[in-house]
């Protein structure tokens, strides 16, 4: 087998696993109804995930995911709600405002030379800030198409609904698995997390494509914004906090290297499963602390990193050699 | 919190509140509890309060803490739809967003009872909801107050809530309106004391100072207990005998107040109950087992505490709750 597709394989087996022991224990785990909420519940955690993958393959971090959401769906609900915009339009105006943010933070951290960390920390600050000055309060979205959007889902042969935002998530992924593996744009963010300056140097547009990964990655979380608002029906400055944190746990459990250069954007989808997994099964319990998600999923990221040590130290031949002889 | 307006025009519940009428109704049945976080004592105690009525009719409790997040919530919501609980308890975090899930679990014929705070949502998606009244809890204040009193002259200092927060508002106009009945009784000073300990104590010290040292103050009338407790610090630095010189009343009865009227500082807290789910179980109980569809608005009741009623006892019995 392919080393490489080793932290991919162990992320599919563990939730394979963790899916058929939770089943055993509670036989209502195995219905399409569970399977259906997985995918609309973590929808905007998965959309945002595809983005923060691409993020963290080219060796950067976007720290403004969850603040980016949260104003989307107040820019949203103001736009529709207060303006009286019709939804596609404010849409529309949500997602250019949102890639022209991360375009804007892409070209600070290439041509300011700061590091992503910081200039994505100060697009939160910014985009969180902005969503509450434009209203603290929780704004209710009330709109025809927002009503028939939520009212038409697949139902799925035992009660299971496929709704439209989890397949807008699962149309998200088949296109961020075919923009990272199929195309010339893909290839370029593999070669800038590898190595920045080798890249440069086989004609890699560092630039251009720096500032196109914090467009995606932006554009990805309005799109994430717009989710969560259909997913809510109203637009809250508070919304999504700390989604960025679990974005970034979906990708690393998925498979991606922290470091850069290496990743799968299907891993990110097992990832997101997992941790909705955790959730569902606390749930189902209901007698557990909902803390016990995040202590699961902090291990499971201490797994991964674990994991990715063993697995890369392998691949590349350097002897441990403890005394010289 | 709209719908405390509505809530004056229902009745008590008397009835309800006590569960004996239903003996063992709820055995066995699943009930999931989607809670919002444990954000402050009161909070704390709720989901003690809760998760002990549970186990005392012997109901399975589903509860799912949702860390201040509402898509939290929702995907608990959804959890215990998808597990077919028996009915489910919500204490919703904001008002908006809830009309699709809601949607849910009524087509699944899941019963949903909102706790202590109400959503913007069409009222047949919930089968009722329970909280308390915050102008009554004022006015029962005032009323002690008038009849503490009587026709003798009281002035009276008011340390408020946050400014703008709904428990500020309705709890001095209940307040105010009850005592603006009795002429002797004129609310000379009043300020926010933002609910907290260290604010109380600061604002009752301005008042002494602005009212002859302490001496022209008749009674002290804080939104909560926390306040009190800071404003009972300022009298007692003042020279001044907190209970006897200056009285004290104010609203919650969390166990320190109940320590201060052991000690005879404090006179009277009107309750905020914790135990929402009382009355919840009670409704669904009725609900499952007869098909009786309770009233869409439950109003807990408003008990008032004085020194008269065990203080000793009370804080025992609250210290535990995780106040």
């Amino acid at each position: 087998m392919n080393r490489a597709l080793r932290p991919l394989v162990a992320t599919t087996a563990i939730f394979i696993l963790a899916y058929m022991a939770a089943i055993l224990q509670f036989p209502n785990m195995l219905s399409t109804r569970v399977i259906g909420n997985l995918l609309t519940d973590n929808a905007f955690l998965g959309i945002a995930a595809v983005g923060m993958t691409f993020v963290i393959i080219s060796g950067g971090i976007d720290l403004s995911v969850g603040a980016v959401i949260g104003f989307t769906t107040v820019l949203n609900a103001i736009l529709i709600m207060w303006v009286g915009l019709h939804p596609f339009a404010a849409f529309a105006i949500s997602l250019i405002i949102a890639a022209a943010f991360g375009a804007v933070m892409g070209a600070a951290i290439h041509y300011l030379k700061v590091p992503a960390f910081i200039v994505t920390l100060a697009g939160m600050f910014l985009a969180r800030g902005g969503a509450s000055v434009l209203s603290p309060d929780s704004i209710g979205i009330k709109h025809d198409l927002y009503t028939s959007i939520s009212k038409s889902y697949i139902l799925l042969p035992g009660g299971g609904r496929l709704t439209i935002i989890a397949m807008i998530m699962l149309a998200v992924f088949a296109a961020g698995i075919i923009l990272a593996h199929r195309t010339r744009f893909g290839s370029y963010v593999y070669a800038l997390g590898g190595n920045e300056t080798s890249a440069a140097l086989m004609g890699v547009p560092v630039a251009r494509t720096t500032i196109l990964i914090y467009t995606l990655s932006s554009t990805l979380a309005g799109l994430a914004g717009i989710v969560f608002s259909l997913y809510t029906s109203a637009g809250y400055s508070l919304s999504a906090l700390g989604v960025e944190l679990d974005a970034i746990a979906a990708v690393v459990i998925g498979g991606t290297l922290l470091t850069g250069g290496y990743g799968f954007v299907a891993g990110t989808f097992i990832g997101v499963m997992l941790q909705g997994l955790v959730q569902t099964y606390i749930v189902f319990d209901g007698t557990l602390s909902s803390w016990w998600t995040k202590i699961v999923i902090g291990a499971l990221l201490f797994m991964f990193i674990l994991l990715q040590r063993l697995v890369f130290s392998a691949s590349t031949p350097t002897r441990n050699v403890f005394w010289k002889t | 919190m709209n719908i405390i307006k509505k809530f004056a025009l229902v009745a008590g519940m008397g009835a309800l509140l006590s569960s004996a009428a239903y003996a063992d109704g709820l055995q066995g049945k699943v009930i999931g509890f989607s809670q919002i976080g444990s954000e402050s004592g009161w909070r704390a105690a709720e989901t003690s309060v809760t998760k002990a009525e549970a186990a005392e009719l012997g109901i399975d409790l589903k509860f799912a803490d949702a860390q201040q997040k509402q898509e939290n919530q929702i995907k608990a919501i959804r959890g215990f739809i998808a597990q077919g609980v028996d009915a489910i308890l919500i204490a919703p975090v904001v008002a908006t967003g809830w009309d699709e899930v809601l949607t849910e679990a009524k087509e699944a014929n899941i019963p949903v009872v909102l706790l202590d705070r109400g959503v913007d949502a069409p009222e047949d998606l919930y089968l009722t909801s329970v909280a308390s009244d915050q102008v009554k809890e004022g006015a029962v204040a005032g009323q002690w107050l008038i009849s503490t009193v009587g026709d003798k002259p009281c002035k009276v200092v008011e340390i408020e809530g946050t400014v703008g927060s709904s428990p500020a508002i309705n709890r001095k106009k209940g307040f105010d309106e009850a005592v603006a009945a009795v002429p002797t009784i004129t609310i000379v000073r009043s300020q926010t004391g933002e609910f907290t300990r260290s604010k109380g104590k600061e604002v009752m010290e301005g008042f002494i100072k602005a009212e002859n040292g302490g001496k022209d103050i008749c009674a002290v009338y804080a939104h909560n207990d926390d306040m009190a407790v800071g404003a009972i610090q300022a009298i007692k630095d003042a020279g001044l005998k907190p209970g006897t010189d200056i009285l004290v009343v104010s609203i919650d009865s969390v166990p320190d107040i109940f320590s201060a009227m052991v000690a005879g500082e404090a006179n009277a807290s009107v309750e905020l109950t914790p135990n929402m789910a009382g009355p919840a179980f009670a409704a669904l109980d009725a609900y499952l087992n007869n098909g009786t569809i309770p009233p869409k608005f439950i109003i807990t009741e408003s008990k008032l505490y004085t020194p008269a009623d065990d203080p000793q006892g009370e804080y025992d019995r609250r210290k535990g709750l995780g106040y």
